[in-house]
């Protein structure tokens, strides 16, 4: 009796509790709003399956629990039954891959014309790099890092001459327009994530990993780092500010290029 | 690795079929004697022992393998890769000791199923002192390496390569060890009924090791690179 | 064997094996210390494993004391935070869950459940329990080492596991790939002894479709293990050879800390794969024992034969063989091909249909049954509960879109630990309530194991129910401490508090359950030798505990499967597996005594 008024109490607290929750998803700030839906879609068909499952658990309980002379009934199986039951399953589960994998495959394709630039990490901070007037991002190697190119751009490739270098600032990226990032680790795994903006992805020592999204609403967002990387793991922070195209480029005029730091380093000495 | 996943499904799911999966059980009362071959195996324990073994050692070999022939294929920002390395002439001679090795023990196993004890005493050594030249050799060629400047940390091609023959090297002497209590059991000259299994379980091992040479040596020798295309292919 | 006709008056010899060579212990120290008797093995991996596991449990206090009132407490540093969940997560999962299951459980069900004397290679039996002894003592030196255990996460992803800005980066993490080599190896040698004993060791008339579902699942896990731990093994050696000899297996060109390393070549990603490939089956390698042994304690004590006992054995195969195509739903975001998330998104969700029939089968089982609410079918349903709510959760996870802004979060935490923690550990008590009648001969307390169960069951849900929706505000995992976040709530820090507060008390709990294992063992009401009323073997033995060799003189015959509960017209409401049918028993049982010898 008390077993079974408690499993029917897990069963409905547990919804009760769902549609009361203060705490759910920070306001989305990018595209990826279809997430969000699958997201839903998933609640609503295992909260059901949950609540039938413990509610029909918590029936037999009530219904078949022994008293003196019960006896169970035989019946080892029922095919149908099980069958039934099966295909209803995979109807479930159908309903929430198909949604799922629709999305995913606007994940991994990047629309043309996407403006791409590179997000580097490294033990424990955030920088940026954004590719000036030609275009392009020059190539990189960590054994080029030292204090005057903490990022490692390679000094002989006059792609990279004009790249904008931000270490240790806040990103800037204009709303609406999608962007490409190209993650790079200096040194252990790390991962860029700004939880208004869903998606998130490693960045690896050695390898250029990437993702894409448009933001969506201008604001001010947070850099979490969302793959372990040591002592400094909670530390790793940065900002993300989303603004209008004309402010966006009035704050890239004001960045410096990677030739005139090497240039200002040079006339310190 | 999923090549070799798809033996041991292969395997079990044959034995699986052959075990009246889809009977009714609660329908059958009575001993099983009214359906053949659902009872216990009869191969011996340690046969059937050695299999399992086998299958790990062949998922450990086929995991190294693999992680070997992922890191040929994906490339990444740095290639830091050594020249390959010269396949030396040596391994060559190597081979045929660990296949001369396999023949003797297998000779050996006929010999002890005839109880021609003389023979199986003789190929019991011979296999043991060509499985030994087979160590030794190894070792050399890892000197020859280290003196032309193919270290350990060389880079990480060489590194797999120490690996993949280190742990082959072990798992050799590892089966020597077995091996002499086998000879030492069959000194007496006396075919006892352990004594045989155990040139048959040493042959089995023998063989299963050789094969897993084949595969490391045809990898260090290169000829395995058009697969690790095919890998690079389908992983990009 | 053709010379059994059952049903006509034939003669029904006595069950005839290979004999196993029994061990004969001559001494006190090779009867309890250096034992090759399976059930002594059974109990001192089992002692074992629950002595590092209150270490594991003292951990998650200090975790969650730090997370909740974080701070607070000055003996508590970001060093050691990261050392604590570490050691948690690798004890938890290696050296409790899976040591209690296969070698603790496993040890002692598969020969008595079979019907055999004893695991076909008992001193490779005894090895693989010092093996397993001496790897958990490493584990315990490397937090004596200097800098301590290491601090890399239980996953210890490359290149941080091994360099400067972790904690044990010096001597830690060399003793944790030592203790999980020698971990691996002893493994190896028990998982050989329960695969050959299940294929070779089983007693005439118990065929693989009369086994009880908990011998199914330790014996599928098994195998997955002994195919999917050499993953691990090859790992760790690489990373070894990383850490110790300079190589680059994992290891890229990259500066630390300003500093150029003399690494290069290596990927980092390939540790990755290689541990998920370990990593997934592991889950089952623990679920599938879970599984099978809570089907046996649904039905004995439901007096209910097992529903859709086929489909239940076909789905513990299915998913045995699933589970090793979908690593990779643990690396969506790892910066790996992202083509292969349609892959591994599809067969992550198909994995959840055999599981669901599972799911169905036992509360279908409940379904016109005889309940009793014994303490361990009172486990039974709280392991029901919270496996549906923490494989439900595995359906975002595995869709690879759902995992993008999921993953890395408490709600991953809180899946894991709801489908592989508290749900094989439900199991892990309900059958230590169940059997230990066996073991020992008494029953354990009643009234103290209501009340763990309460305390166990509600307070785990009330810890990692709501953690999931600090995982959907995004509350990282693995954060020392939050600082000012502007889009976490103050709210969230309550919800800290109420969670911390709730494992604490659960953890209380668990001193109910040791206090009363002791105690039962001494003051328990005398059980006999089978309190349950149950079908399968182990309860049939001639003596409780059952002495060594199990069976005394004859082997046990098996007649039918182990779930004839409540069959009609049958006197009473269970017929064991070696009860010979009507009309054959008596000539039966006088063969049985005439062939002794």
């Amino acid at each position: 009796m008390v077993v079974a008024l408690v499993l029917v109490l897990v069963a409905v607290g547990s919804v009760v509790f769902h549609l009361l929750s203060p705490w759910w998803f920070t306001p989305i700030a990018s595209n990826w709003g279809y997430i969000d839906a699958t997201i839903n879609i998933t609640f609503w068909i295992t909260g059901f399956v949950f609540s039938a499952v413990v509610l029909f658990m918590a029936y037999c309980v009530f219904r078949f629990r022994h008293v003196d002379g019960r006896r169970a009934a035989h019946q080892p199986e029922s095919t149908r039954l099980e069958s039934w039951l099966g295909i209803a399953t995979a109807v479930g589960v159908a309903a929430m891959l198909a949604p799922g994998l629709f999305v995913w495959s606007q994940f991994v394709t990047v629309p043309a014309g996407t403006a791409e630039l590179e997000v580097v990490g490294q033990q424990w901070q955030w920088s940026f790099r954004l590719p000036g007037k030609q275009g392009r991002l020059g190539t990189s190697d960590p054994q080029y890092v030292s204090a005057d190119n903490p990022l490692g751009l390679n000094p002989n490739d006059p792609k990279g001459r004009d790249n904008i270098v931000i270490v240790g600032d806040d990103l800037h990226l204009p709303i609406g327009k999608p962007v490409k990032l190209l993650l790079r680790s200096l040194d252990v795994v790390h991962d860029f994530w700004v939880p208004e903006f869903r998606a998130k992805m490693d960045l690896l020592p050695g390898l250029v990993t990437y993702f894409w999204f448009t933001p969506t609403k201008v604001g001010t967002y947070e850099i979490l780092c969302a793959g372990f990387c040591g002592i400094g793991h909670p530390q790793m922070r940065g900002s993300v500010v989303v603004e209008e195209e004309n402010a966006y480029q009035a704050w890239l005029g004001k960045q410096q290029t990677f030739e005139q730091l090497t240039k200002k380093q040079l006339a310190k000495k | 690795m999923l090549l070799f996943l798809a033996v041991v499904a292969a395997i079990s799911g044959w034995w699986l079929s052959q075990q009246r999966l889809t009977s009714k059980p609660w329908l059958e009362e009575g001993v099983q004697g009214d359906f053949p071959g659902t009872g216990a195996s009869s191969l011996p324990a340690a046969k059937l022992g050695l299999g399992v073994f086998l299958a790990v050692v062949g998922s450990l070999f086929a995991l190294l393998i693999s992680a070997y022939l992922m890191r040929v294929s994906t490339t990444s920002l740095n290639i830091l890769d050594g020249p390959k390395l010269p396949g030396p002439r040596l391994l060559w001679f190597n081979t045929g000791m660990l296949v001369l090795s396999s023949v003797a023990l297998q000779w050996a196993w006929l010999q002890a199923r005839r109880r021609q004890m003389d023979g199986v005493r003789v190929n019991l050594l011979v296999a043991a002192v060509s499985a030994l030249a087979f160590v030794a050799g190894q070792l050399l060629v890892w000197r020859q390496l280290t003196q032309s400047g193919y270290f350990l940390t060389s880079s990480p091609a060489n590194s797999f390569f120490y690996l993949l023959t280190g742990v082959h090297g072990l798992h050799v002497l590892g089966g020597l060890a077995a091996l002499g209590r086998t000879i030492a059991r069959a000194w007496p000259g006396v075919a006892t009924e352990p004594m045989r299994l155990g040139v048959e379980l040493c042959a089995i091992y023998w063989h299963f090791l050789l094969l897993i040479w084949l595969v490391v040596f045809s990898l260090v020798m290169g000829w395995a690179d058009d697969f690790a295309d095919i890998c690079r292919a389908l992983i990009t | 064997m053709g010379e059994v006709i059952f049903g006509s008056g034939g003669v029904v010899p006595a069950a005839e094996l290979p004999d196993v060579e029994l061990y004969h212990a001559k001494t006190w120290i090779t009867k309890y210390v250096f034992s090759q008797d399976a059930k002594v093995i059974a109990v001192q991996y089992s002692i074992t494993a629950m002595a590092i596991g209150v270490v594991a449990l003292v951990l998650s206090w200090l975790m969650r004391l730090q997370l909740g009132f974080p701070g607070t407490f000055s003996f508590i540093s970001a060093e050691g935070y990261y050392q604590f969940i570490t050691m948690h997560g690798m004890i938890m999962v290696i050296y409790l869950l899976t040591a209690l299951f296969l070698g603790g459980f496993g040890n002692y069900l598969i020969p008595l459940m079979v019907g055999a004397r004893d695991m076909v290679f008992p001193y490779a039996n005894m090895l693989s329990y010092w093996l397993y002894l001496l790897a958990v003592l490493v584990l315990v030196a490397s937090i004596f080492a200097p800098g301590g255990p290491t601090g890399a996460g239980w996953t210890l992803y490359p290149p941080q596991a091994i360099l400067g800005g972790t904690p044990g980066a010096e001597a830690g993490i060399i003793l944790m790939l030592l203790s999980l080599i020698l971990f691996i190896i002893g493994f190896t040698m028990g998982g050989l002894n329960y695969v050959v004993t299940v294929l070779q060791g089983r007693t005439r008339g118990m065929t693989l479709m009369r086994m009880p579902l908990t011998v199914w699942g330790i014996f599928t896990a098994t195998v997955m293990a002994l195919l999917a731990f050499p993953a691990l093994f090859v790992a760790a050696v690489m990373m070894l050879f990383d850490r110790t000899l300079g190589t680059s297996f994992f290891m890229p060109s990259l500066v630390s800390m300003g500093e150029h390393l003399k690494y290069g070549g290596g990927s980092p990603i390939l540790w990755q794969h290689l541990f998920w490939f370990f990593g997934h089956p592991e889950v089952y390698i623990v679920a599938l024992p879970a599984f099978g042994i809570v089907s046996d304690l649904i039905s004995v004590h439901a007096r209910k034969a097992i529903f859709g006992y086929r489909m239940m054995v076909w789905a513990i195969v299915i998913i045995g063989a699933l589970s090793f195509v979908v690593w990779a739903h643990h690396m969506y975001v790892s910066g790996m091909n992202l083509n292969f998330g349609f892959f591994f998104a599809v067969t992550t969700l198909i994995i959840a249909v055999p599981t669901a029939i599972k799911v169905y089968n036992w509360v279908l089982t409940l379904w016109h049954a005889d309940i009793h609410l014994t303490v361990p079918m009172l486990f039974a349903l709280g392991f029901v509960v919270t496996f549906v709510n923490g494989g439900l959760t595995g359906l975002f996870l595995g869709n690879v879109v759902v995992d993008l802004p999921l993953s890395a979060t408490m709600f991953v935490v809180a899946h894991f630990h709801m489908v592989m923690g508290v749900a094989p550990i439900l199991v892990v008590f309900g059958g230590i309530y169940h059997w230990y009648p066996k073991v020992t001969g008494r029953m354990m307390d009643d009234r103290l194991g209501k009340l763990h169960f309460w305390v166990t069951f509600l307070g785990a849900y009330a810890i990692f129910f709501p953690m999931h929706y600090l995982g959907l505000i995004g509350v990282p995992r693995r954060y020392y401490e939050l600082g000012e976040t502007a889009f976490i709530p103050k709210s969230a820090e309550t919800l800290n508090v109420f969670i911390t507060l709730a494992a604490l008390i659960v953890g209380a709990a668990q001193m109910v359950f040791l206090f009363n294992l002791v105690r039962s063992l001494f003051n328990g009401r005398l059980a006999g030798g089978n309190p349950w009323n149950a079908t399968s073997l182990e309860w049939q033995t001639p003596e409780t505990p059952p002495a060594h060799g199990n069976w005394g003189k004859e082997l046990p015959v098996v007649y039918r499967w182990a779930y004839d509960y409540s069959v009609p017209g049958a006197e009473r409401d269970f017929i064991p597996q070696n009860q010979p049918p009507a009309g054959v028993a008596a000539q039966a049982t006088i063969t049985a005594v005439s062939a002794a010898h």
